[in-house]
C-alpha cells in the first residue's frame, strides 16, 4: 500500500442534478476459454458519472476495476471475451455502436490514461507524433497548426521546454514527464470523459502527488468528467466527488466521498481504510490490514464473496446473495443514497477487524491472519 | 546516426581481418599447396618456383600474409586457373546474375512474408493461422533444388508458361552495358527485354525465395504477437486511431527490429542457395562459376569467391544495422 | 487486442489445480505426447532410422545393380511398375533399393556431423562462458567470422580442401553448425551465471568448476538436445545440397539423395518420378526432424508455443 498522497481540498462539489453523461447499466464481462472455466470479471456493475463529475472505482487487483474501464471504452480483445449490460455516454450505447462510431469517440470524447506511462508510450515515434496523431485524427489539424498545438499541450501539462521535448523519444523522457506525455495525449481533444487507470501506481511517490494535483487541475479547468480507477484509498479522498467500491468484479459499496469516509459500512471498505496510515491516527496504533488474499472468493452467485475474509460475517453471507441496495439506515445529505452490499454492515461501534479473529478459507482450513497479508499491489 | 554509422564500420574490420586470415590459412593448407592451387595441377616444378617466388611464397608466414592482405586490399584475386583471366573479372563478369536473383528471391520472399506474418499473427490460433505455419514449416525444410525441379517440370516443362532455363531468350539481342539484363533493358530502351529476363528469373526466384520466405513469415508472425499485445497498442486504441495508422506505426514499426534482422540474415545465407539454383536452371552466374571451380580445383577463383561473399555479407550486416538505427531511437544512442 | 490483459486479470481470479506433480522431463513427455505435430514427427523419424538401419533388409535390389538395363531407352525410363515400386533410374537401377540406401548415407552424415558439432560447439560454448575475458572474446569472434562466410559456401571449401569424400562432407557440416552449438551454451552458461539458484550455490561456497559441471551443464542438456535434433534436419538438407553440387563420397556407385537429383538432371522431361522420390525423402527426413525438434522445445518450454 502507497502512503497516502495528501491533497488539498476539492474546490467544489458539482452540482447533483443533470442527466448523468455516462451510465453503466448491468455491466458484464466474461472471459471464456476453451478447456477453463468461465470467469466473470465484472458482474453486474451499475454506476453513472455527471458531467464535471469524478468518480472512483476502488478495489484491490482483481476486482474487476481495470476490466469495467476497458469494456466501457471497448478496449477488450473480441475473441474469449463476453461483455454484457449498456454504457450509454450522451444518449448512445457504447457496447453495441458499430466500430467505426466507437473509434470517432475514442481519444476524442472519451480519452484513457494508463497504469504505466513506461510502456504506454510506443518507443519508436517522437512525443510529438504521438501527440499530433490524435489532432490529425479527431480535429483534423496538419503541419504545424498540430504542432503548435501539442506543445501548448506538452507545455499545459506542465512539461519544461516542450518545443524540444516535442521532438525527443519517450525513453528520453522520466517516468512522470512520460505520464504528463500521455496526460497531454489523453486532454488533445477536449473529451468529455477522461478514464484514468492507477495513473500514479508505476510511479516514484514525490511524483504521485504531481501527477494527481495536475489531474485534478485539468479536471476543473475543463469540466471533464473523470472515472479514477485506483486501490489507493489517499487517491479517492483527495480528488473523488464519489467511489464505487469493488470487490471480486461486483461493487459491493456505492458512496459521496464524505460519507463513505465519515461512516463506512461494507466491512470490505471499512478494511481498506482501516489499513491505510493515517496522520490523525494516534501514536502506536497498529494498522489493520484484511487477512487473507483476493484470490479467496466464494462465488457470488450463491454467497458473499467477501465472506471468508470478512469479520462481519454472519450464517447468511455463505448461503445466500447480497444485493446492492439503498442503506436505510444512512441517507447522505449531499452525494445521494448511500448504496450497500451488506447483510451485516459495520456500524459506527463495531470494530472493524477483531484483532486475532479467526478465519476460513473456501476449503475450510483455517488460516492464518498473520501468514497473509492484504493482497494489495500491481496488477 | 553517422557516428553510430562510423562505429559500426570500424567493428568489421576485425572480422574481415580473421576472415582474410582464415582465406589465407585455408590457400596454404590445399591439397599441393598454394602453388599448385593456383596454377593447377598439372603445373611444372620450375613453374611453381618461379611463382612461388613471384607471390613472396619462399618467404616466412607473416610476410606472406601481409602480401596476400595487400593484394587482396588491391582487389588484386589472382588468376583463374580454368579460364586464365583474372578473378575479378570473372567475378565481375558473373556476379550480377547471382545479385539480379538474389533480390528477386528477396523481394518475392519479403513481399509476401510479412502480410502473411502480419495475418497470422492478428487470427492468431484460427485455421488460417494453422495452414501458414504448417506451411512455413515445409517451407523451411524443402531444399531449393528439389523444389526448383518440381517448379521447373510444372511450370516450364509440362504447362511450359516460363522459360526452364537461362537468363534471356538467345533469340533476343540485347546489349548489356551494366550486367543486370533487366535494368539494361530499360537502360537501351528495350523493355521487352527487361520483361523476358524477369520470366527468367520468377521460378528461380520463387525456389531461392521459398526458405526465406517461410522464416520471414514466422518471425513476423512472432514479432507481431509480441508487440500485439504491448501497452502502446492499447494506447494507440483508446486514441480512437484508424486500424491502418495503428498497425502501419504502432505495431509494424514496432515488430520490425526482429524481422530486419532476419531478412538480412536470410539475404546472406541466399548465396549459398544460389550456387544452387543456378545449377538446377543453368543461369551462368557465380554460382555455377564456383562450382565448375571446385571441380576444376581452381582456388583462387573459389577464394575470391568467399571474399566476395563475405564482403557481401558484411555489407548487409551493415544495412541490417543502420536499418535498425533507423527504425528504433533507442538503438541510435548505444 | 490486447490478449495478455485478459490473461492477467483471469489468472488473478481462477486457481488453476497443479497437474499431479512429476518431474521435468516426465511433464515434457506428457506434453509430447499430446502434440499431434510430435508424433507425426516422431512417426518420420522413426520411418527414416528403421529405413536406413534395415536398408540392407528391405531394398529389393542390390542399388548398384543394373537390373533393369535393357528397360532403358533414349528418352524414356520406366516408371513405378509391380517389379519395381519406384521405377528405374537412368541407368537401369532400381529406385526403390537405392532411396533405401540413400536414407543409410543421409542418416549416417546427418547423425556424425551433428555429433562432432554437437561437442565441439558446447565445449567451446562452455570454454568462452566459464573463463568469460579474453577466451570468450577469442571464441565468440572465431564464432562471428565463421558465421560471416554462408553456410554451404564454407562447408563447399572444407570439402574442397579436405578433397572428396564423405568425412570431409561430414567434417564441413559439422564445421558449419559448430557455432550454433557455441553461442547456445555460452548463452546458457550466462543466463545461468545470475540465476538464483547458482548465486545459491555460490553463496553456499560451492566452487565454480563444481557450479559449471553440477547445475549449468545439466540444465543446458536439454536445449542442446532440442538443437541437436533441429540442426539433423538442416544436416540432412546440408548433406543432399553438397552431394547434389558433386561433395559427395567418393565412390559414384553409392546412392546418395543429392546426387541422385544430379543424375537426372537431363531426364527431368521424362522421367520427372526421379526427382520425385529422392526430393521427398530429403523433404519427409527433414520434416520429421524439424516437427519433432520444435514439439520438443514446446514441450520443455510452453513459452515456445508460438
Amino acid at each position: 500500500m502507497t502512503p497516502v498522497t495528501q491533497l488539498s481540498d476539492v474546490t467544489s462539489v458539482p452540482s447533483a442534478g443533470g442527466a448523468p453523461l455516462l451510465e453503466v447499466e448491468d455491466l458484464s464481462v466474461t472471459f471464456t476459454r476453451r478447456g477453463r472455466r468461465d470467469v466473470r470479471a465484472v458482474d453486474g456493475v451499475t454506476f453513472s458519472v455527471r458531467p464535471g463529475e469524478t468518480v472512483g472505482l476502488v478495489g484491490e487487483s482483481g476486482s474487476g476495476k481495470s476490466v469495467t474501464s476497458l469494456a466501457i471504452m471497448r478496449l477488450l480483445p473480441s475473441r474469449g471475451v463476453q461483455v454484457g449490460g449498456r454504457a450509454t455516454f450522451d444518449g448512445m450505447d457504447l457496447l453495441s455502436l458499430p466500430k467505426d462510431s466507437m473509434r470517432d469517440i475514442r481519444g476524442r470524447d472519451m480519452a484513457m490514461v494508463f497504469q504505466d506511462p513506461m510502456s504506454s508510450l510506443n518507443p519508436v515515434l517522437t512525443v510529438g507524433r504521438q501527440i499530433t496523431e490524435v489532432l490529425k485524427r479527431h480535429r483534423g489539424m496538419q503541419g504545424d497548426q498540430a504542432r503548435d498545438e501539442a506543445v501548448t499541450l506538452l507545455s499545459r501539462v506542465g512539461i519544461p521546454d516542450p518545443a524540444r521535448r516535442f521532438r525527443e523519444y519517450p525513453h528520453q523522457l522520466s517516468g512522470g514527464m512520460r505520464q504528463r506525455a500521455l496526460i497531454a495525449i489523453s486532454l488533445a481533444c477536449k473529451p468529455r470523459l477522461l478514464i484514468a487507470d492507477e495513473p500514479t501506481t508505476a510511479l516514484d511517490v514525490t511524483i504521485q502527488a504531481q501527477i494527481l494535483e495536475l489531474l485534478k487541475e485539468l479536471v476543473v479547468d475543463s469540466g471533464t468528467s473523470l472515472i479514477m480507477i485506483t486501490h489507493d484509498l489517499g487517491v479517492v479522498a483527495g480528488l473523488c466527488d464519489s467511489v464505487n467500491v469493488m470487490y471480486s468484479g461486483r461493487i459491493v459499496e456505492t458512496a459521496s466521498r464524505y460519507e463513505l469516509f465519515g461512516h463506512p459500512r461494507h466491512p470490505y471498505t471499512a478494511g481498506l481504510l482501516g489499513s491505510v496510515p493515517r496522520l490523525d491516527a494516534e501514536r502506536g496504533q497498529p494498522l489493520q490490514p484484511i487477512p487473507g488474499s483476493p484470490t479467496d472468493t466464494l462465488p457470488w452467485a450463491h454467497a458473499c464473496a467477501f465472506q471468508p475474509r470478512c469479520a462481519n460475517r454472519v450464517d447468511r453471507c455463505a448461503s445466500e446473495t447480497p444485493l446492492l441496495e439503498r442503506d436505510p439506515d444512512r441517507r447522505d445529505p449531499i452525494g445521494g443514497p448511500h448504496w450497500l452490499r451488506c447483510f451485516n454492515p459495520v456500524t459506527g461501534d463495531t470494530p472493524v477487524t477483531p484483532p486475532g479473529a479467526e478465519l476460513v478459507a473456501p476449503g475450510g482450513d483455517a488460516l492464518d491472519p498473520a501468514a497473509e497479508q492484504v493482497g494489495e499491489g500491481d496488477q | 546516426m553517422l557516428r553510430f554509422i562510423v562505429r559500426r564500420l570500424l567493428l568489421l574490420v576485425p572480422i574481415l581481418l580473421g576472415l582474410s586470415l582464415m582465406l589465407f590459412f585455408w590457400v596454404h593448407n590445399l591439397p599441393g599447396g598454394t602453388a599448385e592451387a593456383i596454377l593447377g595441377e598439372k603445373a611444372t616444378p620450375e613453374k611453381i618456383a618461379q611463382f612461388n617466388h613471384a607471390y613472396g611464397l619462399d618467404r616466412p608466414l607473416h610476410e606472406q600474409y601481409w602480401l596476400f592482405l595487400k593484394r587482396a586490399v588491391h582487389l588484386d584475386l589472382g588468376v583463374s586457373a580454368s579460364t586464365q583471366q583474372p578473378v575479378l573479372d570473372e567475378i565481375n563478369r558473373r556476379f550480377p546474375a547471382t545479385i539480379e536473383l538474389s533480390v528477386v528471391a528477396i523481394i518475392f520472399a519479403v513481399a509476401i512474408a510479412i502480410p502473411l506474418g502480419y495475418l497470422a499473427a492478428r487470427r492468431y490460433g484460427s485455421w488460417l493461422d494453422q495452414v501458414l505455419i504448417s506451411g512455413s514449416l515445409l517451407g523451411v525444410v524443402i531444399p531449393v533444388f528439389v523444389l526448383g525441379y518440381l517448379l521447373k517440370y510444372v511450370f516450364a516443362i509440362k504447362l511450359g508458361i516460363l522459360p526452364d532455363s537461362g537468363r534471356q531468350d538467345v533469340r533476343l539481342v540485347t546489349s548489356h552495358p551494366t550486367g543486370f539484363y533487366i535494368l539494361d533493358g530499360f537502360l537501351t530502351g528495350d523493355p521487352a527485354a527487361s520483361w523476358d529476363a524477369f520470366k527468367h528469373l520468377i521460378l528461380p526466384g520463387i525456389a531461392l525465395g521459398t526458405i526465406p520466405l517461410a522464416i520471414i513469415t514466422r518471425i513476423t508472425r512472432a514479432a507481431v504477437l509480441d508487440v500485439v499485445n504491448e501497452d502502446y497498442v492499447r494506447t494507440a486504441q483508446a486514441k480512437g486511431l484508424t486500424n491502418r495508422v495503428i498497425r502501419n506505426q504502432h505495431i509494424m514499426r514496432n515488430s520490425m527490429l526482429p524481422v530486419v534482422t532476419i531478412i538480412g540474415l536470410q539475404a546472406g545465407l541466399l548465396l549459398s542457395g544460389a550456387i544452387l539454383t543456378e545449377t538446377v536452371f543453368a543461369i551462368p552466374g557465380m554460382g555455377s562459376f564456383v562450382k565448375d571451380a571446385i571441380f576444376n580445383h581452381d582456388y583462387s577463383t573459389i577464394q575470391g569467391f568467399v571474399l566476395f561473399s563475405a564482403v557481401i555479407y558484411v555489407l548487409i550486416n551493415l544495412l541490417v544495422d543502420i536499418s535498425y538505427g533507423l527504425l528504433d531511437p533507442r538503438v541510435r544512442v548505444r | 487486442m490486447s490478449l495478455s490483459l485478459a490473461e492477467a486479470d483471469t489468472t488473478a481470479l481462477e486457481t488453476e489445480p497443479d497437474e499431479a506433480a512429476g518431474g521435468l522431463w516426465s511433464d515434457a513427455f506428457k506434453r509430447l505426447r499430446r502434440n499431434p505435430a510430435a508424433i507425426v514427427g516422431a512417426l518420420l523419424v522413426l520411418l527414416f532410422l528403421a529405413v536406413a538401419i534395415f536398408a540392407p533388409l528391405l531394398a529389393p535390389y542390390d542399388p548398384a545393380a543394373q537390373v533393369g538395363f535393357g528397360d532403358i531407352r533414349p528418352s524414356y525410363v520406366p516408371g513405378p511398375s509391380s517389379q519395381h515400386w519406384l521405377g528405374l533410374d537412368t541407368l537401369g537401377r532400381d529406385e526403390l533399393s537405392r532411396i533405401i540406401y540413400g536414407a543409410r548415407q543421409s542418416l549416417i552424415v546427418a547423425v556424425v556431423s551433428v555429433s562432432i558439432a554437437g561437442v565441439v560447439g558446447s565445449l567451446l560454448g562452455l570454454l568462452a562462458g566459464a573463463f568469460g575475458g579474453w577466451v570468450d572474446n577469442l571464441v565468440m569472434r572465431v564464432v562471428d567470422i565463421m558465421l560471416a562466410v554462408p553456410g554451404l559456401l564454407f562447408a563447399i571449401g572444407v570439402a574442397a580442401m579436405l578433397g572428396q569424400s564423405l568425412k570431409s562432407v561430414m567434417i564441413a557440416i559439422a564445421t558449419v553448425n559448430v557455432p550454433i552449438f557455441a553461442r547456445l551454451l555460452r548463452g546458457s552458461m550466462l543466463a545461468n551465471r545470475g540465476a538464483d539458484y547458482v548465486l545459491a550455490a555460490r553463496s553456499l561456497g560451492v566452487r565454480r568448476k563444481d557450479i559449471t559441471l553440477g547445475h549449468v551443464v545439466p540444465n543446458s542438456v536439454s536445449p542442446v538436445i532440442v538443437q541437436g535434433t533441429l540442426t539433423l534436419a538442416t544436416a540432412v538438407v546440408d548433406a543432399a545440397g553438397l552431394s547434389f553440387l558433386g561433395l559427395g563420397s567418393a565412390d559414384p556407385s553409392i546412392p546418395e539423395w543429392g546426387r541422385m537429383l544430379t543424375e537426372m538432371q537431363d531426364a527431368l522431361s521424362y522421367a520427372p518420378h526421379l526427382a520425385l522420390f529422392p526430393g521427398l525423402g530429403i523433404v519427409l527426413s527433414a520434416l520429421g526432424f524439424t516437427l519433432l525438434g520444435e514439439a520438443m522445445r514446446e514441450a520443455i518450454d510452453p513459452k515456445f508455443r508460438r
